[in-house]
């Protein structure tokens, strides 16, 4: 099929590469925390859907929800500095599964406080942005997936110019290296893990605007998201941002691919399929080289 | 096994037995229990003993749960029918069909799983810390997710399981389903206790407090991680066999691979009672299902965040458990010594 209407695989190439930005930019939040502060946050997703709400109800108040994508992450800021300081600074020099299941918790605790507060209908909010034709009509895309990759790419863009250059980029990136030595050097690490999670929580904020303008949002869809941005995070290894970004895209593709294939019902299941095997080769690429060492 | 033991074993017996006819109402609940406590204690061979924190032993528990049904339905009637029927039932079993079913079906439902566990242990087991952690939770969400896209075991719609046949005797199927659990929880118990006293128990703890060492002494580490994985799966799929048969409706993603609900409360459970210890998951198992079924009834509809605020509260305020808080005020009870000059010294320095 895919070789037969050569069409549908630009479309899938180019709906998945359009996605996959999105990703990139949850995933470079996952990377940010995961290298400073050690943990995995499982809410992550949550945390994108939260986002995707905001926009959602700035959209049923009659505002433009494009406005969403700079209200949301001033919001989550906010949510993932209260967070951090509730549950994350216990967690933050324990052992990583520690932290893996009190996110766990969290995830559960947003993922059900979404479906009370907003209900549990698939919604998304409507951006009147039209569609791009290509090839004689034949590829269709919404200008809302252009917009919302732009826009992931720019805040991509100054976030990793922030991090360059600000004083408390650098304190990060200190952190990041090594908390005890930033430590001495009179880095306040616990601000600097505050502001590192509600970085990273605003990332998700944009994220989530994205998402909800482009596709649709549901409260339990939050751990889709989380699964992938760890995925991709493993694939490209902490601190490579083109690297992020590379597999972000692939792995956008890939998942257009499974939809067309496979039939939209085993799409999410394919996503945690692929998490699988990534890790199974990831385990014995690196098994050959402890072989070879000993 | 001393005297004090041996009473308070007994004793339990004659509870377990007994329970069902002292709690008639409960009888429901109190075989979710042993299958709870059933699942802790496995999920500890894991998580506890071997220091591998597995969420993915929902995936023995919901194969398990498909397996018993489907082989249950598939010897007499064809199956694809029987899920296209849904909940009008067309095909009856004769009491003899289901218990025979149903003998069959826990048998597949306990050996399929551990040949499951077997052939992906290899792989699967070679990860290490967190990357082993998530590669499992996608294990078992990603089966929830395939089993929901296949037909013929009733696909999103779910899949009803043989009610129980009519023996004249309204109270047979809650006792039937409790003394099956019981049994199961015995066997398991026996099983674990056995496996705790022999030298097995001794190559996980090492595997556990440092791999690379336990490898370099000579200890074929993996071949015990994989067998320790499939006692695990073969006592998790017989649960899940019993647990399929007293839901009486499989979903794939609600009941089957919950890891939402089932496979975060067996880590729960193993956790509150105290990790890499015998009693710890059974103490916990029954706490916590108490303190569910109460929470569950008084704050209908926030049971989940309720969950929520548990599993953050005891991870972070309780990991090392019941066991573990008890062992640290009562320590000559574990056998422990305490050097009171060590003691006083320590105290001293803090």
């Amino acid at each position: 099929m895919v070789f037969q209407y050569p069409m549908i695989s630009v479309q899938a190439c180019l709906d998945g590469i359009l996605l996959g930005i999105l990703f990139a930019l949850i995933a470079y939040g996952m990377a940010l925390q995961w290298g400073v502060m050690n943990i995995i946050n499982i809410a992550q997703g949550d945390l994108v859907i939260l986002g995707g709400y905001i926009a959602y109800f700035m959209y049923l108040y009659g505002i433009h929800p494009a406005w969403g994508v700079i209200v949301s992450p001033i919001i989550m800021y906010f949510v993932g500095i209260a967070i951090y300081k509730l549950v994350i600074n216990k967690v933050v020099d324990r052992d990583l599964f520690i932290s893996i299941l009190a996110t766990f918790g969290i995830s559960i605790l947003f993922m059900q406080l979404m479906n009370f507060a907003f209900g549990a209908d698939v919604v998304l909010a409507n951006s009147d942005y039209g569609t791009t034709m290509l090839f004689d009509s034949n590829v269709v895309l919404p200008n809302s997936k252009i917009f919302s990759a732009f826009i992931s790419i720019l805040f991509a863009i100054c976030l990793v110019i922030y991090m360059k250059k600000s004083k408390l980029g650098r304190a990060i990136r200190a952190t990041a290296q090594n908390a005890r030595a930033a430590k001495i050097l009179g880095v306040d690490t616990e601000k600097v893990y505050a502001a590192t999670f509600g970085i990273n929580a605003a990332l998700c904020g944009v994220a989530g605007a994205l998402i909800s303008i482009t596709f649709t949002i549901h409260p339990y869809m939050g751990l889709p998201y989380t699964i992938r941005s760890f995925m991709i995070v493993i694939v490209a290894g902490l601190g490579n941002l083109p690297g992020v970004a590379m597999s972000g895209m692939g792995l956008g593709v890939f998942e257009e691919f499974a939809d067309y294939i496979l039939g939209t019902e085993f799409r999410i299941g394919s996503v945690f399929l692929l998490l699988v095997l990534i890790l199974v080769y990831r385990r014995f690429k690196l098994s050959r080289k402890r072989e070879y060492l000993k | 096994m001393n005297r004090n033991n041996l009473i308070l074993y007994i004793g339990i017996l004659i509870f377990g037995i007994a329970a069902p006819f002292i709690f008639p109402a409960f009888k429901v609940q109190l075989s979710i229990l042993c299958v709870l406590i059933v699942l802790a204690t496995t999920w500890n061979i894991q998580g506890g003993e071997m220091g591998y924190n597995s969420f993915g032993n929902i995936l023995f528990y919901g194969l398990g749960m498909y397996l018993c049904a489907s082989v249950q339905v598939g010897m007499f009637f064809p199956l694809a029918e029987w899920t296209e029927s849904g909940g009008e039932k067309t095909f009856v079993h004769t009491p003899a069909q289901f218990f025979q079913g149903m003998a069959v079906g826990l048998v597949v439902a306990a050996v399929v799983p551990t040949i499951v566990a077997g052939l992906i242990g290899y792989s699967i087991l070679g990860l290490r810390g967190h990357y082993f952690a998530i590669c499992t939770l996608g294990l078992g969400v990603a089966a929830g997710e395939i089993s929901g896209g296949i037909e013929i075991i009733g696909a999103g719609q779910g899949f009803t399981t043989p009610p129980f046949p009519d023996v004249g005797n309204l109270e047979s199927r809650g006792e039937f389903f409790y003394f099956l659990s019981f049994f199961v929880l015995i066997l398991t118990f026996i099983a674990v206790r056995g496996i705790y006293s022999t030298r097995f128990k001794l190559i996980l703890n090492a595997i556990r407090d440092n791999e690379d060492k336990a490898e370099a002494m000579g200890i074929e580490t993996m071949k015990y991680k994989i067998v320790g994985w499939m006692i695990s799966a073969f006592f998790c799929g017989l649960a899940g066999g019993i647990m399929g048969g007293l839901v009486g409706y499989i979903d794939s993603t609600d009941v089957a691979f919950d890891g939402r609900e089932m496979g975060v409360f067996m880590v729960l459970m193993a956790i509150l009672g105290g990790k890499g210890t015998l009693w710890g998951p059974i103490i916990g198992a029954t706490v916590f299902h108490i303190f569910k079924e109460g929470f569950w009834t008084f704050f209908l509809g926030w049971q989940y965040v309720a969950l929520g605020v548990l599993i953050v509260v005891i991870v972070i305020y309780f990991p090392e458990g019941i066991m573990g808080w008890l062992r640290e005020k009562y320590p000559q009870r574990f056998g422990e010594v305490i050097d009171e000059k060590d003691r006083k010294a320590q105290v001293e320095l803090k």
